[in-house]
Parts: structure tokens; C-alpha cells; sequence
């Protein structure tokens, strides 16, 4: 009894790790996906150095621990999803490493841009925060969309994973369709920030463009749905028990038409996901409008759950499926760690996560209130 | 099977990124403990200077945090785009601590490092003072957690390899996180980082002192720095010696090659101080030795013995052996998990089931039915590291560590009697130690690294066997890219560290500012 009692806690915590990774994707799309936006709008917003500075000390005193989201999320995946970490870090290589070194000068740009008073200097540095800021989301999304669609690799008796497609399949028309959802998403999230906490002209600038884009998200949004219905998805025809100890060489996987759509006919409580999305923007288009900023980021907020929702109950319980070897596929069941690992990592995840929650609010709290464009021009040669 | 070029281009890549990433850490590490002793010494004696100091010693390290941070998420990035086997294999047990670390440690200094450039004039002193405390505890909680999981590399305690699931897993967190090396390794590093900041703080004063430029602030950052890091150097020394007692034990591949050991020989047993090393012929073409003090260095007596070399590749001989019925045993079980016998036969062999893979690579089309003696024989030798390497990055690792050790002994008795402002060639000496610190750290690394070698996780996992299959196009395309793009964050870096040093702390004093809006 007591070892039957283990083996369903497994599963249970896969499925919990399933939905913690949700979390965090979520995390990095609101919190990172926010200052990236601000990146990719900065030469829009701000149309002088002195207001580019003003969107840049908004997100300023948080971008750095905004970005160990995205640092978390590659950690979590590595300790809590190892195959997944490993198979997709790898096959995905060259658009990691696109990834990686748009991310890279992203700390630079913010630290380094205005230490110099040369335009020319700062006009470098903006180039790299605009860089930083839509390659790495347009990847973010990019990414999600080639696991939609199915990644072609397959593993060897050891499981060495073996990645067969070319670099450039992975930006096929889907995938990239992705990337301008997560990229007009994040758009939104750091045009609706600049609207509340900064002020004009670089508030009213950036209203516009999160109205902007909150409108691509719904209709790019409603392509991609509409483009998953006809998709060929995967089925999980037999396997181990989920809760067993397993690999992902031991089950038979079918590709099958509307599959990606059999989660939301059996449980049709899912279509809230999709719901959540056009609430969210729509709402927060109205809240823009009624000059609510602040309301208009967190329904950001909701509608980036709702595509992470709608993405996942989709998927469910396939993490990576393989197009060339379909019973290959990484699973919820067949790709997570150890009970005991994910014991721990939940442990101090309830532990630490509420804390975080609490001292990042406090730092936001701290600097609450409006970047103005003359304090900041009075601060020219502030650290 | 793995293309060994590609191998070896991972093993460029992974080495040269993490050199690199590892020059700008331990002066985050040393630096941010020491900006809270500085702020410490001002919100105690509301003294301004102080907060002069502070806020100066911090800009020069948001300069360098940037980098760190930018160089550290290669790192994160790399063992699932290079080393995807290893991800996969030890995930379960090596990506926990990476992720508590992010939990615990990283998002702690991220988030406060923020408050602790933009707070100055929006949170008290005693709540900034705090937070500086805070992003000094949260880097060293960081370094904490990723030499945990460095350990786990160094000597597997706490995991077990499965070999249904064909992977390590987590069997116990505490052995986990109280690795003997971790343990050790952790208060070295860290005071390693110390002593870096220490002399990095000292030289740069010690220029101005010879500008004859803020002599107040030089003289009283020289001191602040020269009494942190005289105890900072006592420490790594005396951790480092530690650490090599731990290595003698969980390593004594990496032990034989610090010292050049290659044959075996009674107590009480002589150190070799300089040599040639000669891998080829499994000796050294020249070496002066000191007889008895080797013992005495590394188990602590004058009885003690450490095996050397041909003792070492004879028991990887015999460890390769049982290692290959192992392996097989873990292909049948892949082809069916339930296999009684194959099980059976992974228990009996299963200790040896690293040192299987090590020979494997010598295998015809990885089939270990057709691996000859020869194999079995060049496996065994490949379970040495590169002697010279490790004998020599290791010396010279000690000799810098001994040099600063006298340095900042000296920096301080002539700081407590006043002298360093007279004296110049103490000053010159002082600017010129600055790179002297870091290449120790390089040193250090090289040592830990190479002396690991030919395993990614010490007799588990071979490096050859870790790498993820590209193709060479691939490795040379991300190689290329990472040159390009840290030469010039080196450029960068240097430009702007010079130009903030040069302009000193005096032109930088916001002190009249109203408002830190635009900090950035």
C-alpha cells in the first residue's frame, strides 16, 4: 500500500512540475517578455536620449531580477525535465546560441549605454536592447510553436538524442507566426509598464503601441488556432504506467489529425485558456483606454496564463514530440526526474517562490511612482 | 557515436567561455562583501567619505556584474547545447542545486542589486545597508550552490545511476550537499573572490596614490581592502590545502597528476617541486624533489602514501574489464527494462559501468564484444589527465597564491604604520598585482577542470561521451561567434573600467543630485 501510494505521488508530482513549468514560462513571458518589450519599442517611445533614458530607469532598477525568470526556467527545466532540457537545448543549437547571444548583450546595453555621453556610443547600446529585446521573444515563441508542431529527433539505445532536422525548418511560417504572438505580447507588457510608470510623452507613445499589439495578439492568436485545428497532433497509444520510473523508448505514439484538439473535447472546461487570452487583451485595450495602465498590465498578465493554458492543455500529456520517430516523444510521464528530485525541488520551490514574490514586489514597491523626463535630465551623471 | 572533433571543439568552447565567465565572478564575490563592510563603516560613523567609497567601488562593479551576468547565461545555456548527454544523464541530481541556486541565491542578488544602485534616496540607510548585505549574501549563496553542483562532477556522492531510467539519480540531498569538496572548494573560491577584490581595490587605489589624486579615499579604501584580504589570503590557503587533502581521497587521478606522480613508491614519499612532465613516457625528463614533504603535504603524516600513475592506469585496467559487461548489461535493459538477468548482471558489474563507456569509444561501431587488450589498455591510460597541466597550472595557482599571501601581509603592516602613501615603489608594486589574482582563479579552475579529465562526472561519466552530436560546421559557427562577441565585451569592459578609474570617485559624487531617476 505504501509503495502503490509512492509510485501515484509520481505522478502526481510530474504533473505538479508539468504545471510549475507553465508557471515559469509564464513568469519569463510577463516579467522578461515586460523589459524586452520595452527594448523593442525603445527607439519608438523615446525620441530623444533623454526620454529613451526615461523608458530605460523604468524598467531599470528590475531588469535584472526580472531576467532570472528566464534563468530559473532554464534551470527548473534542467533539474526537473532533463530530456527536455537536453533535447531541445541541443537539437534547437543554432537558435539557442541566436538566443543566447541576443540575451547576452542585453545586460551590457542597460549597464553600459548611458555611462558614455558620445550619441554614437548610446546609439550602439540601443541597437542592442532593441536586439535583445524582439529576438529573444520572437525565439521564446518560435520555440513553443516547433514543439507544437513536432521536432524531428530520435534517441539511441542510450538515449543519446539525435537532432535531424536543418536550422532553418525551425523558422517554418507556424513558428514564426509563435514568435510574433509572444513578441506582440511582450510589446504589450512593456508598453503597458511605460504607460503607468513613466511619464509623458513616453507614457502616451506607449499606450499606442501596446494598443497596437494587444490587437495583433488577438489576431495572430486566432490564426494560430485556428491553423492548430487542422494540425496533425500525437496520441499516446500505450506506454508504461504514468507513474512508473521510465525512458521514452518503451511506447507507441500516433500522429493523428485534430489530436491537439482531444484534451479540449473531453474536457471542455479548457476552452477557459483561450477565453482568458481574448479577455485579457480585449479588457486591457478598454483599460488602456480609459487611461487604467496599471489594471492594463495585469490583465497582460492573465491573458499571457491564457496562452500558456491554451498551449498546454493542448499538448498535454506530450512535452516534445518527435515527427521522425513519433514513440520517441518526451512525455510528462517519460521525461521528468527521479521522485526524490522532484520531492526536493518541490520543497524549495514552496520555500523560496512566495519569498521572491514578496521581495520583488517590495523592490517594485520601493520604486513606485512615475520616471520623469526632468529628473532624469537633471541626473545626467548619476552612477 | 561521437565525432572526437567535435569533442574536442566542445571541450574548447565549454573551457574558454568559463575561463572567461570566471574573471568576472570573484571580484563580484569579494567585491560585493566588501562594499557592505565600507557601507558598514558608514551608516556606523555616518562618516561621508564612506559613502563616497561605497558608491564608487559599486559603479566599477556594476561594470563587471554585467558581464557576469552575461557570461553566466552561456554557461546555463551550454551543458544542454553541448553537452546534452551529460544534461540528460546527471540532470536529475546536477540541475538541482543550479536551480536553487537561481531560487535562493541569483534571484536575491538580482533583485536587490537593483535597489542597491536605484535605493540611495529612496529607502534609509539601515534599509540600504541591508540590501547591500543582501546582494552580498545572495552571490555568495550562488557561488555556494554552483560548486555544489561542481562537486557532484569532482566526486557523484548523493546519486546512484539507474539503469532502467539510464541516468544518475538523486539518493540522498544531505550527501548531495555535504560533498567533502563542496565544502572545502566552497570556502576556498569564495575566499579566493575575497582576495581578488582585495588587491583590485588596493592596485587601483594604490594608482591613485601615486597620481598623488583623493588620497583620503585611496588611503582609507587601501586599508579597508588590505584587512579584508589579508584574511581573505590566510583562508585560501588554508582551504586550498584542505581541498587537496579531500582531492587525495575522492581523486587520486587528479592528486597523481598535480604532484607528477608516476611511479609509486613507500612513505615517507618525496615531492617533486618543478618538472617536465613526459605523458609519452610516463615519466618526468627533468625534476628537482624534495625528499619526505610529499607525504607530509597530502595525508598529513610522515606515513602516509598516495597512489601514483602506474598504480592508478593498473586498477583502471581492471575496472575497465568489469566495466564492459556493464555496459551490456545497460543495452539489454534498454531493449527491455524487465530483464532479470541483464539486471543481475548490471548489479554485479554495475560499480564499473563509467570506466565501460571510457573504453567504448574504442569499440568498432560501439560494439564492446570486439574490444581487443589494446583497448583496454589505451582506456586505461586515457584515465590520467594531462599531467603537465594540471602539474604546472597547479604550481603556478600555489606560487600567485603564496605572492599575495606576502603582498597583502605587507599591504597591511605598511597601511596600519602609514606608509603607503610615501612610498612609491610599494604603490607601483601594488598596481602591479592586479592581474595576479585573477589568473590564480584561471589556475585554479585549470587544475579542478582538467584534472577531472577524462571524466565529466569522475569515474561515472567520460567527457567524450557527454558531448551532443553536431556536426563540426556547427561548433566552428558557435566558436566563431563566441570570439567575436567576448572580444569585444573585453574591449568594452576594459574602456569603461579604465575611463571610471581615471576619472576617480570625486567627478562622480552625486552627492548634490536630488534624485536617482535616471541611474541609468
Amino acid at each position: 500500500m505504501e509503495g502503490f501510494f509512492a509510485l501515484e505521488a509520481y505522478a502526481l508530482l510530474k504533473v505538479l512540475w508539468w504545471v510549475l513549468l507553465g508557471v515559469l514560462l509564464t513568469g519569463i513571458g510577463v516579467m522578461v517578455g515586460m523589459d524586452m518589450g520595452v527594448g523593442t519599442i525603445l527607439r519608438y517611445v523615446g525620441r530623444t536620449d533623454v526620454e529613451r533614458r526615461v523608458a530605460i530607469n523604468v524598467i531599470g532598477p528590475h531588469w535584472d531580477g526580472n531576467q532570472v525568470w528566464f534563468i530559473l526556467g532554464g534551470g527548473a527545466i534542467f533539474a526537473a525535465w532533463p530530456l527536455v532540457y537536453a533535447t531541445a537545448f541541443s537539437g534547437f543549437y543554432i537558435v539557442m546560441l541566436v538566443l543566447l547571444w541576443s540575451m547576452i548583450v542585453r545586460p551590457l546595453g542597460f549597464e553600459y549605454r548611458s555611462k558614455m555621453p558620445s550619441e554614437r556610443w548610446r546609439n550602439v547600446w540601443d541597437a542592442t536592447l532593441f536586439i535583445s529585446g524582439c529576438i529573444p521573444m520572437v525565439v521564446f515563441g518560435a520555440a513553443v510553436g516547433n514543439v507544437i508542431l513536432g521536432v524531428p529527433f530520435n534517441f539511441d539505445w542510450r538515449l543519446t538524442s539525435y537532432y535531424t532536422g536543418s536550422f532553418i525548418s525551425l523558422f517554418n511560417p507556424f513558428a514564426v507566426l509563435c514568435g510574433v504572438m509572444s513578441l506582440s505580447l511582450a510589446i504589450y507588457m512593456g508598453g503597458t509598464r511605460l504607460a503607468a510608470a513613466a511619464s509623458a510623452p513616453v507614457s502616451d507613445r506607449a499606450r499606442t503601441a501596446a494598443v497596437v499589439f494587444a490587437l495583433v495578439a488577438v489576431v495572430v492568436f486566432s490564426g494560430c488556432g485556428f491553423w492548430v485545428a487542422t494540425m496533425d497532433g500525437f496520441k499516446l497509444v500505450s506506454g508504461p504506467a504514468a507513474a512508473a520510473a521510465q525512458t521514452p523508448l518503451h511506447q507507441q505514439v500516433v500522429r493523428e489529425a485534430g489530436a491537439l484538439l482531444a484534451n479540449y473535447a473531453k474536457y471542455p472546461a479548457l476552452w477557459t485558456f483561450p477565453a482568458l487570452t481574448y479577455a485579457g487583451l480585449i479588457l486591457g485595450v478598454l483599460s488602456l483606454a480609459a487611461n487604467r495602465p496599471a489594471l492594463a498590465w495585469w490583465l497582460g498578465a492573465l491573458a499571457w496564463i491564457g496562452v500558456m493554458g491554451t498551449v498546454g492543455a493542448a499538448m498535454f500529456p506530450f512535452m516534445m514530440p518527435s515527427i521522425t520517430n513519433p514513440s520517441h516523444s518526451l512525455t510528462v510521464w517519460n521525461s521528468g526526474s527521479s521522485l526524490r528530485t522532484l520531492g526536493w525541488m518541490t520543497g524549495w520551490t514552496l520555500v523560496f517562490m512566495p519569498l521572491i514574490v514578496w521581495y520583488t514586489s517590495w523592490a517594485f514597491w520601493v520604486m513606485r511612482g512615475k520616471v520623469d523626463v526632468k529628473d532624469v535630465a537633471a541626473s545626467e551623471h548619476a552612477l | 557515436m561521437v565525432n572526437d572533433l567535435v569533442v574536442d571543439l566542445s571541450r574548447l568552447q565549454f573551457a574558454s567561455t568559463a575561463l572567461y565567465h570566471f574573471l568576472f565572478v570573484p571580484l563580484t564575490l569579494g567585491l560585493t562583501v566588501l562594499l557592505a563592510v565600507m557601507e558598514t563603516v558608514y551608516v556606523t560613523t555616518g562618516r561621508e567619505i564612506y559613502r563616497q567609497m561605497t558608491q564608487f567601488w559599486t559603479k566599477l562593479l556594476l561594470i563587471n556584474f554585467a558581464l557576469g551576468v552575461a557570461t553566466g547565461l552561456t554557461m546555463e545555456f551550454q551543458f544542454g547545447t553541448n553537452w546534452s548527454y551529460y544534461s540528460s544523464f546527471v540532470g536529475d541530481t546536477f540541475g538541482a542545486p543550479l536551480a536553487i541556486e537561481g531560487l535562493m541565491a541569483f534571484f536575491m542578488e538580482s533583485t536587490f542589486i537593483g535597489l542597491m544602485v536605484f535605493g540611495w534616496d529612496r529607502l534609509t540607510k539601515a534599509q540600504h545597508l541591508i540590501v547591500t548585505y543582501l546582494v552580498a549574501l545572495g552571490s555568495n549563496f550562488s557561488a555556494l550552490w554552483i560548486l555544489v553542483a561542481n562537486s557532484f562532477m569532482q566526486h557523484p556522492q548523493g546519486a546512484e545511476f539507474n539503469p532502467v531510467t539510464m541516468r544518475m539519480e538523486l539518493t540522498s540531498f544531505a550527501d548531495l550537499f555535504f560533498n567533502p569538496d563542496a565544502q572545502a572548494k566552497f570556502v576556498h573560491t569564495v575566499l579566493a573572490g575575497y582576495v581578488t577584490a582585495a588587491i583590485f581595490v588596493c592596485s587601483v587605489s594604490a594608482w591613485y596614490l601615486l597620481q598623488r589624486r583623493h588620497i583620503d579615499f585611496a588611503r582609507r579604501s587601501f586599508r579597508v581592502a588590505a584587512v579584508f584580504g589579508v584574511l581573505g589570503s590566510a583562508g585560501v590557503l588554508t582551504l586550498g590545502d584542505a581541498l587537496g587533502y579531500v582531492g587525495a581521497h575522492v581523486q587520486p587521478t587528479k592528486l597523481a597528476a598535480m604532484e607528477a606522480l608516476w611511479k609509486s613508491e613507500p612513505a615517507p614519499m618525496s615531492f617533486t617541486a618543478i618538472a617536465l612532465p613526459n605523458q609519452a613516457e610516463q615519466r618526468n625528463d627533468f625534476a628537482i624533489t624534495v625528499p619526505a614533504l610529499l607525504s607530509l603535504l597530502v595525508t598529513h603524516s610522515w606515513s602516509g602514501t598516495v597512489p601514483a600513475i602506474d598504480e592508478l592506469e593498473g586498477r583502471a585496467r581492471e575496472r575497465v574489464r568489469n566495466g564492459i559487461p556493464a555496459v551490456q548489461a545497460m543495452e539489454k535493459l534498454s531493449a527491455n527494462p524487465q530483464d532479470a538477468a541483464a539486471l543481475a548482471q548490471f548489479k554485479a558489474h554495475g560499480a564499473d559501468v563509467g570506466y565501460g563507456f571510457l573504453v567504448q569509444r574504442y569499440a568498432p561501431g560501439g560494439d564492446l564484444t570486439k574490444v581487443t587488450d589494446a583497448d583496454i589498455a589505451q582506456a586505461a591510460r586515457d584515465a590520467i589527465p594531462e599531467v603537465w597541466i594540471v602539474f604546472w597550472s597547479f604550481r603556478l595557482m600555489v606560487g600567485f597564491g603564496l605572492l599575495m599571501l606576502a603582498y597583502m601581509v605587507l599591504a597591511t603592516m605598511m597601511s596600519l604604520a602609514n606608509k603607503v602613501e610615501t612610498q612609491r615603489w610599494f604603490q607601483w608594486a601594488s598596481v602591479l598585482m592586479i592581474p595576479v589574482p585573477f589568473l590564480a582563479c584561471e589556475m585554479g579552475w585549470l587544475v579542478a577542470e582538467v584534472g577531472r579529465q577524462p571524466w565529466s562526472v569522475y569515474e561515472m561519466l567520460p567527457t567524450w561521451l557527454s558531448a551532443s552530436t553536431h556536426s563540426v560546421s556547427y561548433m566552428v559557427f558557435s566558436i566563431s561567434g563566441f570570439v567575436l562577441l567576448y572580444t569585444i565585451f573585453a574591449i568594452v569592459e576594459i574602456f569603461l573600467m579604465l575611463h571610471f578609474i581615471k576619472k576617480g570617485p570625486e567627478a562622480h559624487g552625486h552627492a548634490g543630485a536630488a534624485k536617482l531617476a535616471g541611474a541609468y
